[in-house]
């Protein structure tokens, strides 16, 4: 019921994450239930839906961000490149080091512009010329112009839209092969994201990105696939839950979805 | 030099297994096991003088040691102390709260933030921070030393006097903090319907700010009760039972004091009498305690 | 009638604000008015020189002065560790909540419990439980000047473990809340980046929080100098100057403990001096904690 027919197709490409059957629970209470999703590698996959309807619950899911919120418990599997994320010997650290991810509120360090870069990069056994590096990310980030004369002062002397393409490039720095991303734009103004977004058309070529956003025009704008989540009530519950309608490519998410709801949400006919 | 994971397309399932003896997962090993370890020392004091106050103190306590004075002798009690307790602890809440809470108003109602409010919030701190002994040692030079009181030197108001040179910062600033927490458009709509800023205030304001204030008032009277420091030369002690009006205007003893008088003598019976005048302090202030906690408890929810 | 009700109110209550101020400095006034007889005599000697002597009517500080100074930091010393890892332990989720919770509530009562109630605890209980381990200590360590006493009861170390006991809940509670008041976005940016659970501590958690917890060092500080009844009951007030820890000392609050309510003529204008010290030295441990406050506050 809630897993779609599309996702044998998915199954022929590569495959990058795979979410098999998962629900994920905050204490006693379920934000989102038997989610399967295959996201292919060196795509942009977009998470869309209403609020409530667990998306950024899945996403942190992808690397076990999840593990931070107290009581937050999964039952499933996530798989990476075929290795289960939440496997009894995972360690969540080697997982963060290949899964990046940049968050909903830009959130440098309260550390010069260069640490910012470079902390990530150390802790991960980073050896090659530290300067290169940082340039390069913030380069691939697309806010070196912005940053090139001010490497030494904090990170938060930056604008917001700038604050956040710096957390990309201090992902990018960490050379992960999957970037998440938290409703990236949504404390940003329209230039800082269109920006975002184009930075984001460069990165797909050296990673695969998966992206939880409100905005629709955006998943549009910059994803190959796209899975939609709704919520409804569950019965004798006091709360909503979480699931996954309809995933398929971009293009027939938004032309011809298989689902009533997803015709509704994405024609704009949704609360 | 930009290898792009994609490109290089490998298959082989990641490794992602946790390693026991990388240098990062055995530091982090260790140090959690340090903190562990220094929170288990951290609360064995409370549990330790807990643990004696209760079984000593507990062990020598009956209903005559109530009903005797603190003569230090043979078949003495502390029930002089406790009211002792009782009636300095009472003085100085009746000058510090009046002061406090009434300093605390102009702070956050009438002050705007000016300079004048910042000053006295620093001095706020400042006296907050001043050794309790010199409170002892300030009242002891200005009303016992002077005989200001009637020409009485030592005296229960004197004590009172010094305890609540202490109490003033704490009820000042959580009235001040407890004032600010009250949102503006209560105070509009009181203003609004023409109320005066003092009837705003007395009504609406104070009332809706009243569990944070009454909480560290609470607080601040526990901490007061325990305090010996101020009233060793203020209060001085006394072995015989508070008569009438005149126990204002005379040295009074207080189970702090009694504790500390009786702890550095050598003598068992009155040494025991220290351990019992403790279990019902301490008692008293826990107690006090968790009902602040569960006054702020029970006003959050 | 009612605006005249108003503007009495206001007044009342500038009046009643003023009083802080006030007090404040007719305690500067009266300690350093009744100080000033014995500064005129010793002069800057009083804080150097440590012959505390009422029948030959000589008086020198240092020995008090040395005694509050290395008592407290000696604590604190011990205490900074301690509280600052409990902070962090029970701020992490290393073990469940309740029990975190447990242990703040517990190391926030012990900061209820009467300083004259630790002190009857400290002559009673803890001193002759760690004596044997002084004992130990000066056996191996006797060459020392810090160990060369043999440990008799009251005496400097069991004052700084009492202290150690006094002022760790506040650094507890003061670090607790710092780590509290980090915002979850740079937890998450930490962990993001791959770090572990003490890489995220040591390099992003601490140095946010450190503004707030290097305040409550400062007021743990300011009041282990001023510490009065448990250090009094158990450091052995002695004003005969020794490097032993083991030896009994002596704080200026101890002094004034002591002896202020017997004191007369000279001897009382030399204990006002002692407290006009300990009045400046708490004064600017105080300020220099809301200064270093300000200035280690990250901008994030």
């Amino acid at each position: 019921m809630t897993s779609s027919s599309q996702q044998s197709t998915a199954a022929s490409k590569d495959i990058c994450l795979s979410i098999q059957n998962t629900t994920i629970s905050y204490g006693s209470y379920e934000a989102v239930k038997n989610v399967y999703c295959d996201i292919p590698r060196g795509k942009v996959t977009a998470f869309i839906g209403p609020s409530g309807c667990g998306k950024s619950t899945v996403l942190r899911a992808l690397n076990r961000m999840n593990d931070l919120i107290e009581g937050c418990s999964l039952k499933g599997s996530v798989l990476f490149d075929g290795a289960d994320l939440y496997g009894p010997s995972v360690d969540p650290v080697e997982v963060r080091r290949r899964i990046g991810m940049v968050f909903q509120q830009p959130n440098p360090f309260p550390k010069s512009i260069y640490e910012n870069i470079a902390f990530g990069a150390r802790i991960n056994g980073y050896s090659g010329n530290m300067d290169e590096l940082v340039e390069r990310s913030l380069r691939q980030a697309a806010v070196w112009d912005e940053c090139k004369d001010k490497l030494n002062e904090s990170g938060y002397s930056l604008s917001g839209g700038q604050q956040q393409r710096l957390c990309i490039a201090r992902t990018i720095a960490i050379q992960p092969e999957v970037i998440l991303m938290d409703e990236p734009c949504s404390a940003l103004d329209p230039i800082s994201t269109l920006k975002i977004e184009e930075t984001m058309h460069e990165l797909k070529k050296s990673f695969t990105i998966v992206i939880v956003t409100h905005n629709m025009q955006q998943a549009l704008r910059v994803s190959d696939m796209t899975a939609f989540f709704n919520a409804e009530a569950v019965e004798g519950g006091s709360g909503k839950v979480g699931y996954l309608v309809e995933f398929n490519e971009t293009e027939m998410i938004f032309n011809s979805p298989s689902q009533q709801a997803t015709q509704d949400y994405v024609s704009g006919r949704f609360g | 030099m930009a290898i792009s994971p994609t490109a290089s397309l490998r298959r082989d399932i990641p490794d992602l297994s946790y390693k026991q003896g990388l240098r990062r997962n055995l530091l982090n090993k260790i140090l959690t096991f340090l903190v562990g370890l220094f929170s288990l020392i951290a609360v064995l004091p409370l549990v330790a003088v807990l643990a004696y106050v209760l079984i000593k103190g507990g062990s020598v306590l009956n209903l005559t040691l109530f009903t005797a004075a603190s003569t230090g002798l043979e078949g003495g009690g502390i029930g002089n102390a406790v009211i002792g307790t009782i009636i300095v602890t009472f003085l100085s809440a009746l000058i510090a709260i009046p002061v406090g809470v009434g300093g605390g108003i102009f702070l956050a109602e009438y002050s705007g933030g000016g300079v004048f409010a910042n000053f006295i919030r620093f001095g706020t701190n400042v006296m907050a921070g001043v050794p309790s002994i010199i409170a002892g040692v300030f009242v002891y030079a200005v009303i016992v030393k002077t005989k200001i009181i009637f020409g009485n030197s030592y005296s229960a108001i004197a004590g009172g006097v010094a305890l609540s040179i202490l109490m003033l910062p704490t009820v000042i600033k959580t009235t001040d903090e407890g004032l600010k927490l009250v949102p503006d458009d209560l105070r509009r709509a009181a203003l609004g319907v023409g109320a005066s800023k003092f009837v705003t205030i007395l009504r609406i304001t104070l009332p809706s700010a009243f569990t944070p204030i009454a909480t560290g008032v609470v607080l601040s009277i526990a901490r007061a009760a325990g305090e010996t420091a101020p009233l060793i030369f203020t209060a001085l002690f006394s072995p015989f039972w508070p008569e009438g009006f005149d126990a204002f205007f005379n040295p009074i003893a207080t189970l702090s004091v009694l504790i500390y008088n009786f702890a550095t003598l050598p003598y068992e019976s009155q040494n025991e009498l220290a351990w019992a005048a403790s279990f019902v302090l301490v008692l008293f202030i826990l107690l006090i305690n968790l009902f602040a906690r569960w006054l702020r408890r029970f006003a959050s929810t | 009638m009612e605006k005249s009700v108003d503007g009495g109110f206001r007044i009342l209550a500038f009046l009643l604000a003023s009083v802080v101020a006030m007090v404040l400095l007719a305690i500067l006034i009266v300690v350093f008015w009744g100080s000033v007889d014995s500064m005129g005599r010793y002069g800057w000697s009083f804080l150097v020189t440590s012959n505390w002597n009422p029948v030959k009517d000589e008086y020198g500080a240092f020995t008090a002065i040395y005694g509050t100074l290395l008592t407290s930091l000696l604590a604190l010393l011990i205490a900074v560790p301690l509280g600052v890892g409990t902070a962090i332990f029970i701020t992490e989720n290393i073990i469940p909540l309740k029990i975190r919770t447990l242990i703040g509530l517990m190391v926030e009562l012990l900061a209820a419990i009467p300083s004259v109630v630790l002190g009857l605890w400290a002559i009673f209980v803890m001193e002759p439980f760690i004596r044997p381990f002084l004992e130990v200590l000066h056996k191996i360590l006797g060459w020392l000047p810090f160990f060369s006493t043999d440990p008799m009861g009251p005496g400097i170390a069991p004052a700084v473990l009492i202290l150690v006991v006094m002022i760790l809940p506040i650094i507890t509670a003061i670090s607790r809340d710092s780590l509290n008041q980090v915002p979850m976005k740079l937890r998450q940016a930490a962990y993001g980046v791959g770090t572990t659970r003490w890489g995220a501590i040591l390099n992003v958690m601490l140095p946010a929080a450190i503004s707030g917890i290097v305040g409550g060092v400062m007021l743990a500080l300011g009041r282990a100098m001023g510490e009065t009844m448990a250090v009094t009951m158990i450091i052995g007030n002695s004003n005969t100057f020794s490097w032993s820890l083991l030896a009994p000392g002596n704080t200026i609050s101890a002094m004034l403990a002591n002896q202020f309510g017997e004191a007369d003529g000279s001897q009382v204008s030399s204990l006002m001096y002692a407290a006009f010290i300990l009045m400046i030295l708490t004064l600017v441990v105080n300020l220099l904690a809301q200064w270093l406050v300000k200035r280690l506050s990250l901008k994030y």
